[in-house]
């Protein structure tokens, strides 16, 4: 399943800081860490030209712990300085770390927008539905019903769907993946980092202090093969404890099936990561976790990749606009510059 | 008589040649002239503005422009709300302003003859085009009785032109609909000007020739060479006035000219100055007006490897622009205030991580989106205090269009020497205005030394006892610092890809020279005084602050920014009266020159003009505690010299 690696040529010693790693004892984000290290080591790219930059939240303190380059910057806004970064230098591999408060409130919009152009950047949304280091408020991504300081009795809202979101801007790769499975996080890092473009991946992360165990779920041992769905491009849609429940396709509306009872292998729904579409990613990203006592035949939530397709980048585009105009006009030189205009001279 | 601007000129008719129907014919002699053509929005008088300015500026005059235009792009076709304005100054003499009052108005309609016969001289000449002034046009300009008949224009020398029935039958033949035969009237009129005042047609037929090269285009071209030859005709033939006006070459120089507008003097100040710092210029930016044809003529420039990106709003653009700088590009923002509020929290971040990084404020009338096409200077406290905390940021302000383009290789350098934000103050009157501009000897040009850093600088360094008393974590052989400051305190700027200089930065505050996540009390005190020491430091590198005029007068006159023009003129007039007046002009805001304290010391009056209720005044007083008393104007227009000129005269009185 990892992708074709090449020898390793950074151990996890050489991509660490000095510095002293600040989160809550037990939070999702030190198994993040860990396996950043571990997928960056396997790419073949040298630390200097890896770059992290992120926001302000819990997760946005990460690039103080790579010994790479590292960009902490204002809130919301990492893919504008990320997209920055990658027009003045595009060898760069650029990482952006952001949050559910970060990435989908505050900085909702520039969000869509990199996501939008396809700037060849690979942003993580370490996402524990609740506000961190502001100490447990409700975010645009907590599930209705979220007890928190600020929404006593629960909160109201809808929440944000990262991944429809991301989708809807037209994201080219899209995937989620969960902090405790080391194993599924580093290749989905590996992959998301193979990919041209922009590359938006979820991780759903714990928040030990303000929001523990909102992905018990998806971790629990005893649980998780019936909550989960692990995605596999070609492959059908099988999930379960027993290997025999999976999606199937009833018109427009997918539906939780019994293999052997309801339906055979081949009816079920089969995975096509690479379609130009988005339309079936989309439908998958809507699955969510039910609990509720009344669920009949409840929806696992995928992880895996849910769509990778190549298109030009933006900063493809706008370097080959500059070599098109130099092509086609010659390199400027500041003298015609100057001249462009109509001139006169005087005596 | 046509006046010469208050100037005076010498009225010298020369040899009178027989016009076209066999009439005797006068030329007259003027030393300048400052014209406005008003009309619809959609009539077209910017270009024909343009047009005569760039004939102008050919045949050898100094020129001034003025463009006032509303903000609605169309506003209803014949309203007060919809009148656009383009008023050219022209003389035979060195000028500075684009004239205070104007020889001649072209109205093509009731409301463009409302809303600007204030400023025709009395005895000026009024061209009106007769068809604009049925009874539903002067409805819509609020008129009670038809001016053209009422005696109402009593006192100016009046024009009545059919422009509209006219240019209909110059270009009935090109095969145009009624109403695109209806919007060459505007070069009509053009060419009636011409006329007036002698001027050859041949640059505006070269730009029609250009503009509409394509085969589909030819009837347009047709049309508008047709009817601005008509108008020409008809001004020789029906002899309208029984004088033309001469205005001769202005002592300019010796050079190569062109004319420039101040958005286009910082286009091409940005790209020179970082061309020949061999530094790639990345301009992020959100479109706004006046700003945003800084962000158009960037973007035609790809063939110079400029890079523009256009931003999906205002944050984005100081947030691309800051990520461009510490990817070793300088990175420049170009907005107008309300854009400038959006981008406080990112020029904070970049204070605080020590990165290049420009932000151009075209300055327009506020608050809040205020008067979007009208001109102000109201960004000054704003540019200087407009974040949280001590956030100290250089600031710097052209004083005319052409100086745009000198004060964007300034703000080049101090950004990259510096490793600082840098404000480039402009303001919507001299980013629309133009004049000539004397294009620099490429040899003479600065040639900024930009340096990265290529390896480890923690040589020397013994790891404690900096000022903070910072610990000795990060010290050794073999490492990279990157708040090891310079002797001007300026940090280095090692480019991430750079092998051996990973860092991490950021807005959190952090110990000196190892840039390490920080919070001890005295560190943070330490940085702040360094942040506020290190833009201290730029004085130590640019020019004290001259004094123009009598530098024994009484008075001095201080301004900064667009105002340059009209207060040279003042000086100018008041002096040649024989008042004792002194002139200083600001281009630094901050810091200011080193001198500036002892300047001020030297007049025991200090009269400061504004177009704001006083920022520069209150920044001198509380620096230099020095009396500045300001001339303010806040009404979305540049100062009239008259204006600055009774000033002078009442603080002398």
């Amino acid at each position: 399943m990892a992708a074709s690696s090449p020898l390793p040529t950074l151990t996890t010693k050489d991509l660490t800081t000095d510095q002293d790693v600040r989160w809550c004892p037990g939070c999702g984000d030190y198994s993040i860490l860990a396996q950043m290290k571990k997928a960056l080591g396997t790419l073949g790219v040298p630390r200097e030209k890896i770059a992290f930059v992120s926001g302000i939240g819990c997760s946005s303190r990460f690039p103080y712990y790579m010994n790479t380059y590292g960009f902490h910057t204002i809130h919301g806004r990492a893919p504008t300085f990320a997209t920055g970064l990658r027009l003045a230098n595009p060898d760069l591999q650029v990482w952006v770390v952001t949050g559910d408060g970060d990435g989908l409130s505050i900085g909702g919009n520039h969000l869509v927008h990199a996501l939008r152009r396809n700037v060849d950047i690979k942003v993580l949304l370490f996402n524990n539905e609740i506000y961190g280091l502001t100490k447990g408020q409700y975010s645009p991504a907590s599930r209705i019903g979220t007890p928190s300081k600020t929404s006593p009795g629960g909160s109201f809202e809808t929440p944000v769907r990262p991944l429809s979101l991301a989708l809807a801007a037209e994201a080219t790769f899209v995937a989620r993946t969960i902090d405790v499975d080391p194993q599924h996080l580093v290749a989905i890092l590996q992959k998301a980092a193979a990919h041209k473009g922009s590359a938006f991946v979820e991780i759903y992360q714990n928040c030990k202090i303000f929001n523990d165990g909102v992905f018990e779920y998806a971790t629990e041992k005893s649980v998780k093969s019936d909550n989960v769905l692990y995605l596999e491009h070609g492959k059908p849609m099988v999930f379960g404890k027993d290997r025999n429940r999976g999606i199937r396709l009833n018109g427009l509306k997918p539906e939780v099936v019994t293999i052997g009872k309801d339906c055979q292998l081949d009816d079920l729904l089969t995975h096509d990561e690479v379609a130009e579409e988005p339309t079936l990613a989309y439908l998958l990203s809507r699955f969510a976790h039910d609990d509720s006592p009344t669920a009949v035949n409840p929806f696992p939530e995928p992880v895996g990749v849910f769509r990778t397709v190549r298109k030009p980048t933006y900063e493809e585009q706008l370097n080959s606009r500059v070599a098109e105009a130099i092509t086609k006009k010659g390199k400027g030189k500041i003298e015609d510059l100057f001249k462009a205009e109509d001139v006169w001279t005087v005596e | 008589m046509i006046s010469n601007n208050g100037t005076s000129g010498s009225a010298a008719p020369t040899a009178a040649p027989l016009g076209a129907n066999g009439h005797a014919h006068r030329f007259e002699e003027v030393e300048s002239v400052t014209i406005r053509f008003a009309g619809d929005s959609g009539d077209g008088m910017q270009l024909a503005g343009t047009q005569f300015t760039n004939t102008s500026a050919l045949a050898g005059n100094d020129v001034a422009t003025f463009p006032d235009f509303p903000a609605e792009i169309r506003a209803p076709a014949g309203t007060l709300a919809g009148v656009s304005g383009f008023q050219v100054h022209f003389a035979a003499t060195d000028i500075h302003t684009p004239g205070d009052d104007l020889d001649a108005l072209v109205a093509m309609n009731p409301a463009a003859l409302k809303t600007n016969l204030r400023d025709l001289k009395p005895g000026g000449i009024l061209i009106l085009n007769t068809d604009g002034f049925e009874s539903s046009d002067l409805k819509k300009a609020a008129y009670k009785t038809n001016p053209l008949d009422d005696g109402s224009l009593k006192g100016y020398k009046i024009i009545r032109v059919p422009v509209t029935k006219l240019t209909r039958e110059a270009v009935k033949e090109c095969g145009l609909t009624p109403r695109e035969q209806d919007r060459c009237k505007n070069f009509f009129a053009l060419g009636l000007v011409y006329w007036m005042y002698e001027r050859s047609l041949e640059t505006t037929l070269r730009w029609v020739r250009e503009k509409f090269k394509k085969p589909e285009q030819l009837p347009t071209m047709e049309a508008n060479t047709k009817s601005l030859k008509a108008g020409y005709n008809y001004g020789e033939t029906v002899e309208v006035m029984p004088v033309q006006y001469k205005v001769g070459k202005a002592k300019i120089a010796p050079g190569t000219y062109r004319k420039i507008t101040g958005n286009e003097a910082i286009v091409l100040g940005l790209v020179a100055a970082t061309q020949l710092a061999n530094k790639p210029l990345i301009y992020a930016s959100y479109p706004i007006t006046p700003a945003s044809s800084v962000l158009e003529g960037l973007a035609e420039l790809r063939r110079y490897g400029v890079k523009t990106f256009q931003a999906e709003d205002e944050i984005a653009a100081v947030g691309v622009a800051i990520g461009a700088s510490y990817g070793g590009a300088v990175g420049v923002t170009g907005t107008s205030g309300p854009g400038v509020c959006l981008k406080s929290e990112g020029i904070g971040l970049a204070v605080m991580t020590e990165l290049p990084l420009i932000i151009v404020d075209v300055q327009r009338g506020g608050p809040s989106t205020g008067l979007p096409t009208k001109t102000e200077q109201a960004d000054l406290l704003q540019a200087m205090f407009g974040r949280n905390g001590e956030c100290p940021v250089a600031i710097l302000a052209a004083q005319t269009p052409s100086d745009c383009f000198d004060i964007a290789f300034e703000a080049v350098r101090i950004a990259t020497r510096f490793m600082c934000p840098v404000f480039l103050l402009s303001d919507g009157y001299i980013a629309n205005g133009s004049e000539p501009w004397k294009i620099p000897v490429i040899a003479d040009l600065p040639r900024l030394e930009v340096k990265n850093a290529t390896q480890p600088n923690s040589d020397g360094w013994t790891g404690t006892g900096h000022e903070s008393g910072a610990e000795g974590e990060g010290g050794g052989a073999g490492k990279f610092l990157p708040y090891r400051r310079d002797e001007l305190l300026a940090r280095p700027w090692a480019i991430p890809g750079t092998p051996g200089l990973e860092h991490r930065i950021g807005g959190i505050e952090k110990q000196d020279v190892t840039g390490n996540v920080n919070y001890e009390p005295a560190n943070h005190e330490h940085m702040v005084k360094t942040r506020a020491q290190k833009i201290e430091n730029i004085a130590l590198t640019i020019p004290d602050l001259a004094i123009h005029g009598d530098a024994d007068a009484n008075l001095l006159v201080i301004g900064w920014g667009g105002t340059y023009g009209s207060i040279t003129t003042a000086v100018e007039r008041t002096r040649r009266r024989g008042l004792k007046v002194a002139q200083a002009h600001l281009r630094h805001l901050n810091p200011m020159p080193k001198n500036t304290g002892d300047v001020l010391k030297k007049f025991k009056k200090i009269l400061v003009p504004e177009l704001n209720s006083g920022q520069l005044s209150w920044l001198l007083r509380a620096k230099y505690l020095a009396p500045a008393e300001g001339l303010n104007k806040i009404q979305g227009r540049p100062f009239l010299v008259s204006e600055i000129e009774a000033a002078i005269e009442k603080a002398l009185a």
